[in-house]
C-alpha cells in the first residue's frame, strides 16, 4: 500500500478506538443504551477489510460501528444512531446494532448470530447473474461457524461457484463461551476447507489483512468462486457493556494487547513509511476532533418525530403500494 | 428471591433428585446463563448434566427433543425468543407432535425456556413477543411467567411433567423480587387472580402484570370501580374457568398485552368470551396491545410501541366511560 493509504488507515483505526471508547463513555452516562458491542482491539480487521475490499457488498453483524465508518459512513450519523436520534444513519430506530447504507454497499447490520449469510449468499448470486465483478464480503465471528446457516453458506456458495468472501473475525469468544469448548478447531477455516480456498491471516496487523484480502477480492474477481479468510483477533473489552468479560484471564489479555493494531501500525508509518511524530499527531488530533463532532452532532440533534413509528412498515412510493 | 434466583433454584433443586435432568444451551455452563439462572450449576453439577453449546438453536431444541426419546429430561433455554425463531421447526414440527403421530408412543419430557419482550432499546431482532406462534400449537404446554412464586413452582412442575412445555419469561423480569411460599404447591396450569374486585376483569400475563397493577389504583380513583386483575399464567391450555367466574361477576373485560396487536394473543381470551359468555358481558371487551410495527431502538418510540402503565390508565378510563361506568 502506499503511504497515503497507510496514513489513512491508521487515522481510520484511531478514530475508530477514540469513537469506541466515546461510545463507552456515553452508554454509561445514559445517552445511549441497548446493546452495545465495542470494537476496541479489532480494529485492524474493521478499517483494513473495508479499505481493501473497496468496491463490492459488505454484509456484517452487530460490531459493526468501526466498519461503517471505514466504510464511509459519517461518525456524525453513525453516533447519532448509538443515540437514538433522528440524524441517525437508520433515523434512530436501529440503534447500535442496526447500521445500513446501500449507497456505500453496505448491509450492515445483522442482529441474528449468521443471519446474513444465506444473504450474502443470495447477493452473490444476484452480482454473478449481473455480471458484476466485484463480488460480496460476508463478515462473522468465529461463533458464527458453528451456526447451521454458516454451513448452508458455505455449501451453496461452492456450488454455486459463487463471487463471495468469507471474512471470519476469530477472537475466540462468542460471549463468554470459548470456541473450543463447543467446537473440535481452533481455526473455523478447517470447516471451510472441503469447500473453498482458505486463507489465514494475523488481524492485529492491519497491513496484513489489508494484503490478504487485497488477494482475496482479486482471485473473486479472477471467478475463482468462493473464498475463506480467517483474521485471528483479540476483542479487549466485554462481548458487549453487559458482560464484564471477566472470564478471560489477566495474562491472556496482557498478551493479546501486546499485540495492539494501532501501536503495530504506528510502527509501521514510522519505519517503513518515514512518518514523523508531529504528521502522526496531526492525524491524531483529527480524529479527535471528528469524534467529538459526532458526539455534538448526536447531542444536538433531535429525537424522531412519533410518526416516525409507523413509517417504513412498507414501501412508500414503492409499487404496490400498502398505506 | 428474585425471579432469575427462583428460576435457578426450580432447576437445582429438581436436577438433585433427578439424575437424568439435563441443561442445555448457549452460555449456560461455565458462564451461568446470559440472564444468570443456571448460575452455580454448572460448579455442582458439571459439564456432563450442563451441556454448553454452540450457537445452533435448531439443534439446541432438537438434540433436546433426542436427549428425552433417549430417556433423560432436558431443560433447553434459548436467549431470546428472537433466536427460538431458528428452532421453531424443531419446537413445532416435532417436539408438539411425535407424541401425537406416534399415538402416543412416544414422549417428551422437555422443556424449552426463554425470555422475550421489549427491554430498554434492544431494537427489533431482540425485542419481539411471539406467544401467540406457540399457544396456538396444539401439543404444546405453554406457560407465561410474571410472577417469582410462580417462576418456582410452575418450573418445577415444568420440568417434571412428561408433556413438552415452553415457559417464557421476560427480559425485564430476572431482578424482579418477590416471596417463594416453598410450602404451598400450585398448579401451574391455573390462572391467578392477583388482585381481586368486583366490576372489571383485567386480563394479563408476563409483564404486563405489573404494569397493570401499576396502573390499577388510578383507574379505581378515576372510575369509581374496582379491578380483578388475572394473570393467565397458562397460554396453552388456558384456564377459562377461572376467567368465567371471574367475568360472571364483572361482566367486563379487558386484555392487556405486550404483543402485536393484530392476531395477538389477547384476541383469543375475547372470541372465547364473546362466544361462551356473550350474554354475560355488558360491555364490548378492551384490547390493549402492542403496536403492529417492529420495535425501534429509540427510547421514545420504543415506549411508543408497548402498552405501558399511563397508556392502560387512559385507555380503560376512556373505555370505561364510553361503557357508563
Ligand atoms: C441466532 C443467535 N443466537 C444467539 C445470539 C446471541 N449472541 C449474540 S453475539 C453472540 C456471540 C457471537 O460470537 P462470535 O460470532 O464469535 O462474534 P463476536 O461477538 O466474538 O464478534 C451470541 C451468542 C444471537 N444474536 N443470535
Ligand atoms: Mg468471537
Amino acid at each position: 500500500m502506499n503511504k497515503l493509504l497507510a496514513e489513512e488507515i491508521y487515522y481510520l483505526m484511531v478514530l475508530g478506538r477514540k469513537f469506541e471508547f466515546s461510545a463507552k463513555e456515553h452508554y454509561m452516562k445514559g445517552d445511549i443504551s441497548g446493546f452495545l458491542h465495542l470494537d476496541i482491539g479489532q480494529e485492524a480487521l474493521s478499517v483494513s477489510a473495508m479499505k481493501a475490499f473497496d468496491r463490492g457488498d459488505v454484509f456484517s453483524g452487530y460490531r459493526v460501528h468501526v466498519m461503517a465508518i471505514a466504510r464511509g459512513l459519517s461518525p456524525k450519523s453513525v453516533m447519532a444512531e448509538l443515540f437514538g436520534k433522528a440524524t441517525g444513519v437508520s433515523r434512530g430506530k436501529g440503534g447500535s446494532m442496526h447500521l445500513y447504507d446501500p449507497s456505500h454497499f453496505f448491509y450492515g447490520g445483522d442482529a441474528i448470530v449468521g443471519g446474513h449469510l444465506p444473504n450474502a449468499v443470495g447477493c452473490a448470486y444476484a452480482r454473478k447473474y449481473q455480471g458484476s465483478e466485484e463480488g460480496v464480503m460476508a463478515i462473522f465471528g468465529d461463533g458464527a461457524t458453528n451456526c447451521g446457516a454458516f454451513f448452508e453458506s458455505l455449501n451453496i456458495a461452492s456450488a454455486q461457484n459463487l463471487p463471495l468472501l468469507f471474512l471470519c473475525e476469530n477472537n475466540g469468544y462468542a460471549i463468554g463461551t470459548k470456541i473450543t469448548s463447543v467446537t473440535p478447531f481452533l481455526k473455523q477455516s478447517k470447516k471451510a476447507e472441503p469447500y473453498m480456498r482458505t486463507m489465514e491471516v494475523d488481524g492485529m496487523d492491519a497491513v496484513a489483512v489489508y494484503d490478504a484480502l487485497k488477494e482475496a477480492q482479486k482471485s473473486l474477481h479472477d471467478g475463482h468462486g468462493p473464498i475463506f479468510v480467517e483474521a485471528f483477533t483479540c476483542r479487549y473489552e466485554g462481548h458487549s457493556m453487559s458482560d464484564p468479560g471477566s472470564y478471560r484471564t489477566q495474562l491472556e489479555m496482557q498478551i493479546c494487547k501486546s499485540q495492539d493494531p494501532i501501536d503495530r501500525m504506528k510502527k509501521v508509518l514510522i519505519e517503513q513509511y518515514q512518518v514523523d511524530t508531529a504528521s502522526l499527531e496531526t492525524l491524531e488530533d483529527r480524529a479527535e476532533r471528528a469524534v467529538e463532532e459526532a458526539v455534538d452532532f448526536a447531542l444536538a440533534s433531535p429525537e424522531p418525530d412519533e410518526a416516525e413509528l409507523y413509517q417504513n412498515i412498507f414501501c412508500q412510493g414503492c409499487a404496490n403500494v400498502i398505506s | 428471591m428474585l425471579y432469575r434466583e427462583a428460576l435457578n433454584r426450580a432447576i437445582d433443586e429438581t436436577m438433585a433428585i433427578d439424575s437424568n435432568i439435563v441443561v442445555l444451551g448457549e452460555d449456560i455452563g461455565r458462564y451461568g446463563g446470559s440472564y444468570r439462572v443456571t448460575e452455580g450449576l454448572f460448579a455442582k453439577y458439571g459439564e456432563k448434566r450442563l451441556m454448553d453449546t454452540p450457537i445452533a438453536e435448531m439443534s439446541i431444541v432438537g438434540n433436546a427433543i433426542g436427549m428425552a426419546i433417549g430417556g433423560l429430561r432436558p431443560i433447553a433455554e434459548l436467549m431470546t425468543v428472537n433466536f427460538a425463531l431458528l428452532a421453531f421447526d424443531q419446537i413445532i414440527n416435532h417436539m408438539a407432535k411425535l407424541h401425537y403421530m406416534s399415538a402416543g408412543k412416544i414422549t417428551l419430557p422437555m422443556v424449552v425456556r426463554f425470555p422475550q419482550g421489549v427491554s430498554k432499546q434492544l431494537a427489533s431482532q431482540h425485542s419481539e413477543s411471539y406467544e401467540q406462534m406457540l399457544a396456538s400449537v396444539p401439543g404444546l404446554i405453554v406457560l407465561a411467567v410474571s410472577d417469582v412464586n410462580y417462576a418456582y413452582h410452575a418450573l418445577k412442575k415444568a420440568i417434571l411433567m412428561d408433556d413438552p412445555v415452553i415457559v417464557i419469561e421476560h427480559e425485564l423480569l430476572y431482578n424482579k423480587k418477590g416471596n417463594v411460599d416453598f410450602d404451598r404447591d400450585i398448579d401451574p396450569l391455573k390462572a391467578r387472580i392477583v388482585k381481586e374486585g368486583d366490576d372489571i376483569t383485567i386480563v394479563s400475563y408476563l409483564k404486563m402484570v405489573d404494569d397493570v397493577m401499576e396502573a390499577v389504583p388510578q383507574i379505581e380513583e378515576k372510575l369509581g370501580k374496582q379491578c380483578e386483575v388475572i394473570d393467565l399464567c397458562a397460554l396453552n391450555p388456558i384456564d377459562y374457568q377461572t376467567l368465567a367466574l371471574s367475568l360472571k361477576k364483572t361482566g367486563r373485560l379487558v386484555v392487556v398485552e405486550e404483543d402485536h396487536k393484530k392476531g395477538g394473543f389477547g384476541s383469543q381470551v375475547i372470541s372465547w368470551a364473546v362466544e361462551e359468555l356473550f350474554y354475560t358481558l355488558d360491555a364490548s371487551p378492551l384490547r390493549i396491545a402492542g403496536e403492529d410495527v417492529p420495535i425501534p431502538y429509540n427510547r421514545k418510540l420504543e415506549l411508543a410501541s408497548i402498552p405501558t402503565p399511563d397508556k392502560i390508565v387512559a385507555r380503560i378510563v376512556t373505555w370505561g366511560e364510553q361503557n357508563g361506568l
